[in-house]
């Protein structure tokens, strides 16, 4: 464990209710919630909380109801947060096309459980697809950030208030079981505004004004078409500008893993083992889900000799990676539906790609 | 004076290019000062028109049961 | 003699309610979602709330209400109104917030969102359309369409052994606690358009006093899917519907249970 600087205040705290810091943090407010595992922390450490510091926790009678409450929370100009599982998620679609549509800022949390159906309460990455392709009707897209570590559930949360006011649009956490029920030390860094306060868009009487509309619904002619390209700029924008991601040990890395969330953080403790036996393994883990950090990874996999994709479902992020680069042949998949991948299973699996691919243990440049 | 009919209380205007012809001021008014016109307008509706002024009391029933707002009303 | 006649006549008693832009609607001939709209804007302007009023719109016939009112208006999904109210209403408690829903809208998919709202005793006012039918989509059959009555989707008339009975919306939320004034007005005659007023007025007071969740059902015709006149439609409403759907308040919360 690295020293720790003097002075540092750490907290330790759940991943979910990391997530409620994050959010009061930055501001808000205003959460609406219904109950799901495995996210049930999060609304009631702010029914608990919000009201002390004069913000407004509300229950709402499904998720169908909670995803509108926040729309006209956030059509009122504040920021407001909501936070579920896969089926609440599925049931807020809808309501995310309509906010997308009508460039609503809010920040939506999925801790993601097993599916599809009611599945069950174990950890999965199988929500990749319905977050970043978005599972609403209508082609609009969402910014999803993938936190692996408590003090990311707590920072990421902060960053997607700002990404969704600076955008107009819905943002998405994509937690799950193992980041939101694990506790661990974080570093409550202080919020840092990017973004305006005044939203001169809102809805608040129009005194002094004309009137405002906030609305999807485009029937002239041509309006919807042009309104779906300036949606489409705006994705693009965050395309150009939003991408994140975290290299370990990409440098010279002979086998390179590309994960995300909870697999990645296992991840990094197989690589410490691999490489404790010399074998040349790194990782390129996507922080951004959308926008996908297609250059990064085309990078990573054109100068690797393989590539392991490790995921939590049957493969999902597997195909952005296969989009984002020709190199087909070197990619490999490791898939845990609905089950965490062991460090175990994952050297093993690092030791048949190094034997496959010639590399001897020990050349570690 | 024999036959003097009492004089209006009051007048109104009706929207000619904005009234759908959906009748509903008709029956609404007391006294039956209005009727379906002859010429149509824009939108292709032979639209209401104040045609017995002269029985008109200003009461403005019919504006309250115009669905449009086509009709406005003095005293 | 005319020209006399019009300097004669020089105050207006009637005009356009300020809140009420001066446009023509989409709305068909003789349909009362236009007298519905006219009498809510008239309470807008008598309570002097445009300015800090958010209007909540529906899906259906309804939704380009927007763009005949001179207020604050978002547009909320199918049936959720309610939840999209009460978000704007929790976020600025201090701003009049009003929906204004059909009978798709608030009484089949919108059912939960109505329910729930009323019974948190959620401190605004809906406006609901009953013309027993879908008109935006073309007159499919509703949940508050009559038995018996044919639409595009009960061609053979609405019949119970297959689709239920029609829903009794202001009386069911009279029930719920939260719920502080529930009425079920018409405007098929001028009086009736007086008493709807009168109705839509309470239903403002009790939202601007803090009472809590407020209600006007307001039957009204819809003559292009009902495939009448516009007059032939209200008698219907008048006969048929006011049998079925009785007038009056079926709640009126004195004093508020909370300060």
């Amino acid at each position: 464990m690295t020293p720790e600087p003097v002075g540092i205040k750490r907290e330790l705290m759940k991943g979910n209710v990391a997530i409620c810091a994050g959010a009061i943090a930055a501001g808000c407010r205003f959460y609406y919630g219904y109950p799901i595992t495995p996210q049930n922390d999060i609304p009631e450490y702010l029914s608990a909380h919000l009201p002390p510091i004069g913000g407004t926790f509300l229950q709402a009678e499904s998720e169908v109801a909670t995803i509108n409450y926040l729309l006209g929370t956030s059509a009122s100009g504040k920021r407001v947060m909501t936070s579920s599982s896969g089926p609440g998620i599925s049931l807020m679609q809808e309501g995310l096309s309509y906010m997308a549509g009508s460039e609503l800022p809010a920040v939506i949390v999925n801790i993601s459980r097993s599916g599809p159906g009611l599945g069950g309460i174990a950890p999965s990455q199988g929500d990749y697809f319905q977050a970043t392709k978005c599972g609403g009707h209508g082609g609009y897209r969402m910014p999803v950030l993938a936190p692996h570590s408590v003090q990311e559930m707590y920072s990421l949360t902060m960053l997607a208030f700002d990404l969704a006011d600076k955008y107009r649009n819905p943002v998405m956490i994509l937690g799950d079981a193992v980041i939101g029920q694990m506790k661990e030390p974080f570093v409550p860094t202080s919020y840092v505004s990017t973004v305006p306060e005044e939203k001169p868009w809102s809805l608040t009487g129009c005194a002094g004004r004309p009137r405002r509309i906030i609305k999807s619904l485009h029937l002239k002619d041509d309006e919807i078409e042009a309104h779906n390209w300036k949606l489409h700029r705006k994705y693009m924008t965050m395309r150009e500008e939003e991408v994140r991601s975290e290299p370990t040990h990409l440098e010279g890395a002979g086998i390179v893993i590309v994960a995300f969330g909870t697999a990645a953080r296992v991840s990094k403790t197989a690589i410490q083992w691999a490489r404790a036996e010399g074998l040349p393994v790194g990782m390129l883990r996507p922080v951004t889900l959308f926008p996908f950090p297609s250059r990064e990874v085309d990078e990573a996999v054109s100068r690797a000799d393989a590539v392991l994709v490790i995921e939590m479902n049957t493969g999902q992020m597997l195909e952005d990676v296969l989009i984002s680069t020709r190199h087909h042949d070197k990619i490999r998949f490791l898939g845990k539906p609905c089950a965490i991948p062991t460090p175990e299973e994952i050297l093993q699996e690092i030791r048949s790609l190094a034997g496959e691919i010639g590399v001897k243990a020990g050349n570690v440049r | 004076m024999p036959g003097t009919a009492p004089l209006p209380k009051g007048r109104i205007e009706i929207d000619f290019e904005r009234c759908k012809a959906c009748e509903l001021c008709i029956p609404a008014c007391p006294k039956n000062c209005i009727e379906m016109g002859t010429g149509t307008n824009r939108q292709g509706f032979a639209a209401a028109v104040f045609a017995r002024p002269g029985d008109c009391t200003g009461c403005a029933v019919c504006a309250e049961c115009c669905p449009d707002v086509c009709i406005q009303v003095w005293r | 003699m005319k020209n006399k006649a019009k300097e004669k006549f020089t105050k207006q008693v009637f005009s356009r309610p300020r809140s009420l832009l001066d446009v023509s609607t989409h709305y068909c001939p003789g349909c009362h979602h236009g007298i519905a709209h006219r009498i809510l804007a008239e309470t807008i302007d008598h309570f002097d709330l445009r300015e800090k009023t958010i209007g909540v719109a529906p899906v259906g016939c309804a939704v380009l209400m927007y763009d005949y009112f001179d207020v604050d208006f978002v547009e909320a999904p199918h049936g959720r109104a309610p939840a999209v109210a009460t978000g704007v209403k929790r976020a600025q408690p201090d701003r009049f917030v009003f929906t204004y829903q059909g009978d798709g809208d608030l009484a089949a998919i919108g059912t939960s969102e109505i329910i729930h709202a009323a019974n948190r005793g959620e401190n605004l006012t809906v406006l609901f359309i009953n013309n027993t039918t879908y008109g935006m989509t073309g007159g499919q059959m509703a949940p508050t369409t009559m038995l018996g009555q044919k639409t595009s989707t009960s061609p053979y008339g609405r019949d119970f052994r297959n689709d239920g009975y029609p829903i009794r919306i202001a009386e069911m939320l009279a029930t719920l606690e939260g719920t502080a004034f529930s009425a079920r007005v018409a405007t098929s005659t001028p009086a009736q358009i007086r008493k709807a007023k009168e109705a839509v007025k309470k239903a403002f007071d009790m939202q601007i006093r803090g009472m809590g969740f407020s209600i006007v059902e307001i039957l009204s015709t819809c003559p292009t899917n009902w495939g009448m006149k516009p007059l032939d439609a209200q008698k219907r409403v008048l006969g048929e519907m006011s049998g079925y759907y009785p007038l009056g308040v079926y709640k009126e919360r004195k004093q508020a249970d909370f300060a």
